[in-house]
């Protein structure tokens, strides 16, 4: 039973933050159609300046969270402009390349301005306390984790199902070129969803230094993970994205608790087999 | 010139290239020696991705798996340099082919990231294996025998450079032969137009399986010279890093003509160690800026900035005459 | 009996069935073409003889076998080949070597390493008598993606024939072709070898009723009628079907 709870609260934890950072990545995946392997370097940028403002510069832990997100949020905006938007009609080895080459830089800058040794983002006291349930207790942090990533999904699907901007977007999503032919201005919807993903990847970028360290190499070392969890949702499905990430959460949680030795070997072969199976993910769309 | 002397003349300046900068950088053989390694790996790339269009970004997980395979044969078998290029191939292959039969019936971002996903097992089945593989200290203890018992291994590296030119020109040659015959053509089909060569009768899906398994026994002789080489087989071999970079110098030279590999490689290794001994730290942004450009300037990579470069000429003979 | 035989042929998507109980033959010399209105169902049929659909009911035999059961690749290998409506040419290979592709697969030479693509004689020779047989030859060492569209069609036409099929299905041969270059198909198709059994799915009535012997008329899945091209320009339900809706 401890043990089931341990994997749920965990697994359930560490799903919300691999929801947070790739749930930007199927966006652009699936709007875009661009192949981005540079997404996790946002979650990098966000942990980054989250580091620099809450341990160099003493600011408290959430101001400096809001604050390092978005700073992230204004830095990938001209990204977009300036290289995302000419990628577009490239074919898929080129668009691999390109954000190859991003991610490169965002670990060269990273190197460059804090070294490449661990980023720690200190947390709060009240977040590193755990609260006693009467037959466990339960770190604060992991209940944070999942209180903000269920926020995240909530506030997602209000903007994406209740606003006009997310009518558009999924107009967008669903055919780029009916949607601009009915007036709407994909250019900025795009740099929009682009700008919005990027701050969920350093929301759980920062939420996620206790799970995922945060260092120069982080975009490379998680990249697949990222990836996969895109892949199994299905590019462009949010709902896809945060079913996969919760299983595959679950999923790497439960490896390490019941087969420690093979955790990794056992969770990518698990991956491998189901996307075999389905190449288009859980809630992809046949064709993509 | 007769198309066959034209077809030949780029690889063997190439090749008159390497000896020449053996004699000009004597104290720097074993940098040279690290990029006629590479060279293997990019021309297996070439011929998975720039021939059959499988987009790989795992070319690494053949590599290592040669090249672990060929450093435990070294030290528990037989310690003949090849005999284990022979052992690196066949261990490239069957990788290549057990995980092809399940990833080449994927495609597109799918396809890039499982490769990706079997490279980064290979990874963790390694790094988990310690007693084998000797875990994140690397595999140490090889000890090769002379090449073709007559030429030891040397502290200079004289042997193990021609030794690695040697196994390039035979790459080279295979490979070229093999795209320039009835297979390589159908590659070449298949990634032109996958659906057209279904309606010749072709089974795209074997035929798939077949170039993969092909460039991954090209890859794990890669890994194996490496081995053998270097006499030290860390996990590096199976990274991300080194797929992606191997990637950068296929795509840098130009994909679907051999040479173009060999050229991408040579610039990139250049670049690469010019820039890492100008500043160690920071080499990753020359790296990534030069990624951009290829990307944005030369899409077909550097041999399509030559023949640019050529007709530019051409033309303008023609106008002046 | 020699050639295609088809029986009961019936393909549903979920509730929308797209063909419906068809029977067809065609034999050795045929010319049979294949009318009817967008979305009557034309390309399923096509799709469903050569394997890239499944039936959800009927038999399709070929010389009497049933080959149900045979993918499109292995369809192609017994003699049933067919044009694509939209060129899927090997746009970056010459005239020459994607006419040399579909000989050598048919002769079972694809997983050949070391021998030249380009070095068997007997190959090279049917290369070039293809090439001459449509007026290709001037073209030879062009890239696909440099032809003009009519001259592409022609490409297709003669890649589907170094197939060697016995039975060719010609999938609106002659869509976007300018009107100059029609009769480039026209006697392509004039000149084909007479023993080949030939189907016509076509838009182009000019083009039909200039080629085809027997006509099937295909309405909502269902054939309607066949009959010679008097006949089938006589009938009155055709003509409804023709002058009433629009004609395309």
């Amino acid at each position: 039973m401890t043990l089931f709870l341990n994997i749920a609260v965990d697994g359930i934890a560490y799903g919300m933050i691999l929801f947070m950072i790739s749930v930007g990545l199927s966006i652009t995946m699936g709007l875009m159609r661009v192949v981005n392997l540079a997404h996790g370097g946002f979650a990098l940028l966000g942990g980054t300046f989250a580091h620099w403002l809450a341990q160099e510069n003493g600011m408290p832990f959430w101001p400096a969270a809001v604050l390092a997100v978005l700073v992230t949020v204004i830095v990938s905006l001209p990204l977009e402009r300036v290289i995302f938007r000419r990628i577009y009609d490239f074919g898929d080895l080129q668009q691999v390349l390109a954000t190859i080459g991003l991610t490169f830089l965002m670990i060269a800058s990273v190197n460059l301005w804090q070294g490449s040794s661990l980023l720690s983002i200190p947390l709060p006291d009240s977040l590193k306390q755990s609260v006693d349930l009467g037959f466990r207790t339960l770190p604060v942090h992991r209940l944070v984790v999942i209180a903000v990533g269920f926020a995240s999904i909530l506030g997602l699907w209000l903007l994406l199902d209740k606003t006009l901007f997310g009518i558009r977007l999924r107009a967008a999503v669903d055919n780029r070129s009916t949607a601009s032919a009915l007036g709407i201005d994909t250019d900025w919807i795009f740099m929009a969803a682009f700008g919005l993903g990027a701050g969920f990847a350093a929301l759980g970028g920062i939420l996620g230094a206790e799970i995922l360290p945060i260092d120069a190499y982080y975009p490379v070392r998680y990249m697949v993970l990222f990836l996969i969890v895109v892949a199994v949702g299905g590019m462009g499905s949010i709902a896809g994205s945060f079913i996969a990430a919760l299983g595959l959460g679950l999923l790497e949680t439960a490896t390490r608790y019941l087969v420690p030795d093979v955790s990794t070997i056992a969770f990518y072969a698990l991956v491998i087999i189901l996307l075999a199976m389905r190449p288009q993910g859980l809630l992809g769309r046949a064709h993509a | 010139m007769t198309p066959l002397m034209k077809s030949w003349a780029p690889p063997l300046a190439l090749l008159a290239l390497a000896i020449a900068l053996s004699f000009l950088m004597p104290f720097n053989l074993a940098f040279l020696t690290r990029i006629l390694i590479m060279v293997v790996l990019v021309l297996s790339l070439d011929l998975v991705l720039g021939y059959a269009g499988i987009a790989t970004l795992g070319q690494a997980a053949m590599y290592g798996a040669g090249a672990y395979a060929a450093g435990l044969f070294a030290i528990h078998v037989w310690a003949d340099p090849l005999a284990g290029l022979m052992i690196g191939a066949v261990a490239g292959s069957i990788l290549a082919f057990v995980s092809g039969l399940v990833l080449m019936r994927t495609q597109g971002l799918t396809l890039i990231m499982l490769t990706i996903a079997v490279a980064a097992i290979c990874h963790e089945i390694a790094n988990k294996a310690r007693d084998i593989t000797g875990g994140a200290d690397g595999l140490r203890g090889i000890h090769m025998e002379p090449v073709l018992g007559m030429f030891a291994f040397d502290f200079v590296g004289t042997t193990g450079f021609w030794y690695a030119l040697a196994v390039v020109v035979v790459i080279f040659v295979f490979v070229a032969l093999i795209t320039r015959a009835p297979f390589g053509l159908s590659l070449r089909g298949i990634h032109e137009s996958p659906d057209r060569m279904a309606a010749i009768g072709v089974s795209v899906y074997w035929r798939r399986v077949t170039a993969y398994t092909v460039g991954g026994a090209i890859a794990g002789v890669a890994g194996a010279l490496s081995a053998q080489i270097t006499q030290l087989v860390s996990l590096e071999s199976f990274s991300f890093t080194l797929s992606a970079e191997a990637l950068i110098m296929l795509i840098l030279g130009g994909t679907g003509r051999l040479y173009g590999a060999v050229l991408g490689t040579l610039i990139f290794m250049f670049v690469h160690h010019w820039a890492a001994a100008n500043d160690p730290f920071n080499w990753l942004f020359v790296i990534g800026a030069m990624v951009l450009a290829v990307v944005f300037f030369l899409p077909k990579g550097i041999i399509s900035a030559s023949a640019g470069l050529a007709r530019l000429i051409k033309g303008a003979r023609h106008a002046g005459s | 009996m020699q050639g295609l035989e088809v029986r009961g042929l019936t393909k549903r998507f979920g509730g929308l069935t797209v063909a419906e109980d068809i029977d067809f033959d065609l034999g050795p010399g045929d010319r049979k073409a294949l009318i009817g209105p967008n979305g009557a169902g034309k390309s399923t049929f096509s799709n469903l003889v050569t394997g890239i659909l499944t039936p959800t009911a009927g038999s399709v035999r070929f010389d009497g076998r049933d080959i149900g059961g045979l993918n499109e690749a292995q369809r192609v290998r017994l003699g049933i080949a067919k044009t694509f409506q939209i060129t899927t040419l090997f746009q970056d290979l010459t005239v020459r070597e994607n006419l040399r592709l579909p000989i050598l697969e048919r002769e079972r030479r694809g997983y050949r390493f070391f021998r030249a693509a380009d070095g068997n004689a007997q190959t090279e020779a049917e290369v070039r008598d293809l090439m001459d047989q449509f007026d290709l030859g001037p073209l030879a060492d062009s890239k696909v993606a440099n032809l003009a569209y009519g001259q592409q069609r022609l490409v297709e036409l003669a890649l589907t024939l170094a197939l060697k099929p016995r039975v060719l299905i010609l999938d609106e041969p002659a869509a976007g072709v300018p009107s100059s270059e029609t009769h480039l198909i026209d006697d392509a198709i004039e000149r084909l070898p007479a023993d080949l059994a030939v189907l016509i799915i076509e838009h182009d009535m000019d083009l039909v009723f200039r080629v085809a012997r027997r006509i099937v008329v295909l309405v909502q899945g269902r054939i309607l009628t066949e009959g010679t091209p008097e006949e089938i320009a006589a009938d009155a339900k055709v003509r409804e079907l023709y002058l009433g809706g629009s004609h395309d």
